[in-house]
């Protein structure tokens, strides 16, 4: 007959309770993983298209080489990719500093009948790469040869 | 575990290792900020204000770490019944909540010119926030169950500070598990995706905030024991004025 310290029952009963409770979390984290992320990305788009004219937002990389200014001078195009789908979208205002061309970018807005994005407003995302500006010249490989040669 | 439970020997250690704690974390921590504002480069595509990242890590750092030192000191008052345990907890929540509104505010203020917005609501930015309104919500918990007659009876604050405790993975992997404006983690175990140029001094910051977070717990420590001490003595003096 093993009779548990009043102390290590009181250990054992919380620590169940802290796996049930992280389980529970982690399942309520799983059932939102769709809900809670905050856009879409260009495949996700092409597989399952929203209705036109419904607000949504469209995330993923400026494709290298897409980006054209219209006409008027404040209309731009260009297309979101994500590695699998391609996405064109066209926005009329200014955009952030950070966006350029390969790097990741947030549209909110609606897609339009003919497969067209149209964006009301846009952010740049940055990813987690931080590299100096006096490597700004060189391809992100290049860049990072020099940062792991320098660690 | 109770060698160090004892009030005594506990203040004895903490009058020489708070101001350690805060000298040491105010040099470091100040030698940081003036390497990563003045000399660290600036970056490719963000320019001059990726040197908010030298306050904002640190502060989102310890901003969970605080809830992390309230989650570890409840468990201690509920299983081994630790005399300093929620002395502890209560002294974590307010530095605690401090460097998470850092956190929010220096986010806003990087957000902006990075992303072209003050604030979204996306997974990492809206954990973040809920973590706030636990502290506050834990803070207004502990100074109700403070004044009940038998203290350190009430374990409510305790508990909640284990369920808040899930807040904190949540926040990690929210980059992770779903889109989010805010980036991945650029530092992870063993493996960093930002140039050593950032890298040592964003380093060097975080352990001296953390330092200082930890002397300024020390310090909010002694002086809730302090408290306590007066408060003892004049309750003593008051029931022997009562009796004569």
């Amino acid at each position: 007959m093993t009779l548990m310290k009043a102390k290590h029952q009181r250990l054992v009963l919380l620590v169940s309770a802290l796996v049930v409770l992280v389980a529970a979390a982690l399942l309520a984290a799983w059932a939102l993983r769709n809900q809670a992320s905050y856009f879409y990305v260009p495949s996700e788009i092409v597989a399952h298209p929203p209705e036109a004219g419904r607000a949504v937002r469209l995330g993923g990389m400026v494709e290298q080489g897409s980006l054209k200014t219209a006409a008027d001078g404040v209309t731009i195009h260009f297309v979101v990719q994500d590695g699998q789908a391609r996405v064109p979208v066209t926005f009329r205002g200014i955009v952030p500093s950070l966006f350029v061309e390969g790097s990741g970018v947030v549209a909110e807005g609606s897609m339009q009948a003919g497969g067209m994005f149209v964006a009301d407003n846009l952010l740049a995302k940055h990813d987690e790469n931080y590299v100096p500006r006096e490597m700004q010249d060189m391809t992100r490989e290049q860049a990072e040869k020099v940062m792991r040669e320098t660690k | 575990m109770h060698g160090f439970a004892n009030p005594a020997r506990f203040l004895r250690n903490a009058r020489w290792l708070m101001p350690l704690c805060l000298g040491v974390g105010l040099g470091v921590a100040g030698l940081a900020l003036i390497w990563g504002v003045m000399l660290a480069p600036a970056e490719r595509l963000q320019g001059e204000t990726v040197r908010i990242m030298y306050l904002h890590v640190p502060a989102a750092w310890l901003g969970m770490a605080g809830w992390m030192g309230i989650a570890g000191a409840s468990l201690a008052e509920l299983v081994w019944r630790h005399p300093l345990a929620a002395i502890a907890a209560r002294a974590c929540a307010l530095p605690g909540t401090v460097f998470t509104a850092v956190c929010l505010l220096t986010g806003s203020l990087w957000g902006r010119p990075a992303w072209g917005t003050w604030w979204v609501w996306d997974g990492r930015l809206t954990s973040m926030l809920v973590l706030l309104f636990l502290y506050f919500g834990w803070i207004a918990l502990s100074q109700a169950s403070d004044s009940s007659a038998g203290a350190g009876e009430n374990r409510a604050p305790a508990i909640f500070g284990l369920v808040g405790a899930v807040n904190v993975p949540i926040i990690h992997y929210s980059v992770i598990w779903w889109n989010s404006q805010h980036q991945p983690p650029s530092i992870t175990l063993g493996k960093s995706a930002m140039s050593g140029d950032f890298l040592v001094p964003l380093l060097a910051a975080m352990l001296g905030f953390t330092l200082i977070f930890a002397g300024v717990v020390l310090a909010r420590m002694r002086a809730i024991l302090a408290d306590q001490q007066a408060e003892a003595r004049l309750r003593r003096k008051a029931f022997s004025q009562v009796e004569f």
